[in-house]
């Protein structure tokens, strides 16, 4: 038995700008670490000059690591796709 | 008069307040939070005052800190600028409270036009058409749902306190409804500091045409003209006119007369936007009241002669308005284009940065109202509209080879802007023609795409 191949996969902001992990304040995050997230799953907001951005997952997989909370960060997610 | 104003904004609209002071003698206070520390509003303001971090909510939106600001400065009154709190009632009665004169509208003018429900009733009242839409604010997705199913599919999802085209968007079904709820909702409470949102039946292909309004404290109320706002994406103006193209006379005097009827309609004072949707067969729809200096009204300024902001300071300060649009004798054309930092080509992304170069065009029939110096790094808080590309001619072809002239001329870099956009658009036969509606700018970009479509992450 050949266990499946497990890579990880970085998401990280395209531009600069402010990071949130809930759809509002009061509402819980979109995604914690052990989340299993699909493909194109809303994982965080950017606020870039006031606009909003989708951040959404690159690949299907479980959160590993959140590496930004609430504030600028590069490196947002690691997701271990499985 | 007042003897010192204090400027609540940033930005372009900062200097423009700033300047008008200026020129009537009265001294001026900046704000600034601490990312606008190199914001070039505080070198034209003859003091300033920090009052907050970068994020707006911690400073722009803190209606203690700036009243405290006024106080500790002497100012004896505020100017809001536009977004903000410039349409906020309970910053209004604040500065009320505290002695300071809020150069707008009345803290109940500011309820009512923020209540946009309330609004479109007693505009509806006085017999004014209205764009149909939820009786009240939503407040869940589901609620959405049920009044779209009354009020009929496309919607628009609006920010009650909104303004701007910030927080709004068009949604053709239930699943799309459900998907941009809650994001409409972080807009309007990151744009507005307030979440409240309402749905409005879409009409399609309209023209968008506002009034600018002008009312005394002694009941006196005039237009002075409209301004032609159709182009836009995503409900953001990108270029407006004075006049527009599409007023015969006579429509003209209708709009106008409607304009007018509605300031009176909710006991309006200072200076105010009426704006209506015009669809196919020349019939006008209310849709609100802009209860503050707009972005666009350099426009109206160079075809009345009239100082907009000097003008909301002479009427605050207590002074008649003494004139109607008929004494005003407008003459010419005005063009402005929005210049955004933001990239066309890649779905208008902001596009934050250092400028390394920058040269505005100049030359007859130019303005330009910028905060943008060559060094200066835009912050990403904040608007990424950087400056006002105004032009001015006698007639609109006149106007339209001044603004392509004029945006050649204009050198932004590296960052990206919209200024290859508006230039594509001068050429367009369509535009030269006067005719357009509301979807025009999907001839020049690709076709508005919703965000989940953005992201190029495969």
């Amino acid at each position: 038995m050949v266990e499946a191949e497990k890579k990880l996969v970085e998401v990280r902001a395209k531009m600069s700008g402010v990071f949130y992990r809930r759809p509002s304040p009061d509402e819980p995050p979109y995604v914690e670490v052990g989340s299993v997230v699909k493909k194109k799953q809303v994982l965080a907001l950017l606020e870039t000059m006031k606009v909003f951005q989708k951040v959404k997952s690159p690949a299907s997989g479980e959160i590993v690591e959140v590496t930004a909370e609430d504030q600028d960060g590069e490196l947002m997610f690691v997701i271990e796709v499985g | 008069m007042f003897s010192r104003i204090l400027v609540a904004n940033r930005g372009e609209i900062a200097l423009r307040v700033i300047r008008a002071c200026k020129e009537i003698g009265v001294q001026t206070v900046g704000v600034h939070s601490e990312a606008d520390v190199d914001s070039l509003h505080l070198e034209l303001a003859d003091q300033n005052v920090c009052i907050g971090p970068a994020m707006s909510a911690k400073s722009y939106l803190d209606i203690e800190a700036i009243v405290d600001a006024a106080t500790s400065t002497g100012a004896d009154a505020i100017h809001p600028g536009y977004g903000y709190l410039a349409e906020n009632a309970e910053f209004a009665s604040r500065c009320e409270e505290r002695g300071i004169t809020f150069i707008g509208p009345t803290t109940s003018n500011l309820r009512l036009a923020g209540d946009k429900i309330a609004a479109k009733r007693i505009i509806e009242a006085a017999g004014i058409p209205v764009v149909p839409s939820s009786r009240g604010g939503v407040r869940t997705v589901e609620e959405a749902i049920t009044v779209s199913g009354e009020i009929g599919y496309p919607v628009m999802i609006k920010a009650a306190a909104g303004g701007g085209g910030r927080g709004i968007r068009v949604c053709h079904d239930a699943e799309g409804l459900r998907e941009d709820f809650s994001v409409a909702k972080m807009e309007s409470r990151a744009s507005f500091g307030n979440d409240e949102l309402y749905i409005e039946r879409l009409i399609t292909r309209p023209r968008h045409i506002e009034f600018q309004v002008l009312a005394d404290r002694f009941g006196n109320v005039t237009h002075l003209g409209e301004r032609e706002c159709t182009i836009q994406r995503r409900y953001q103006k990108l270029i407006e006119e004075s006049p527009s193209p599409a007023l015969s006379a006579n429509l003209r005097r209708k709009m106008g007369d409607a304009a007018i009827q509605a300031a009176g309609a909710v006991d309006y004072f200072n200076a105010g936007t009426v704006e209506f949707l015009l669809d196919e067969a020349n019939r006008f729809y209310f849709m609100e009241i802009n209860a503050r200096i707009q972005v666009e009204h350099p426009v109206t300024e160079l075809v009345t002669g009239k100082d907009l902001v000097k003008e909301q300071i002479r009427l605050s300060s207590g002074e008649e308005l003494g004139y109607t649009f008929d004494d005003l004798n407008t003459r010419g054309w005005a063009i402005e284009c929005r210049i955004n930092a933001e990239d066309p080509e890649r779905n208008f992304l902001p596009c934050p940065g250092t400028i390394e170069r920058y040269r505005p065009p100049a030359g007859f029939g130019v303005r330009v109202d910028s905060h943008l110096y060559q060094g200066y790094e835009l912050p990403v808080f904040y608007d990424s509209l950087i400056a006002k590309l105004i032009s001015y001619d006698l007639s609109r072809k006149g106007a339209i080879d001044v603004m392509r002239r004029a945006l050649g001329e204009f050198t932004i870099s590296p960052i990206k802007t919209t200024i290859p956009l508006y230039l594509a658009i001068m050429e367009d036969a369509g535009f030269q023609a006067g005719e357009f509606d509301t979807g025009f700018i999907n001839r020049f970009v690709p076709e508005d795409m919703d965000d989940d479509d953005d992201d190029d992450d495969d």
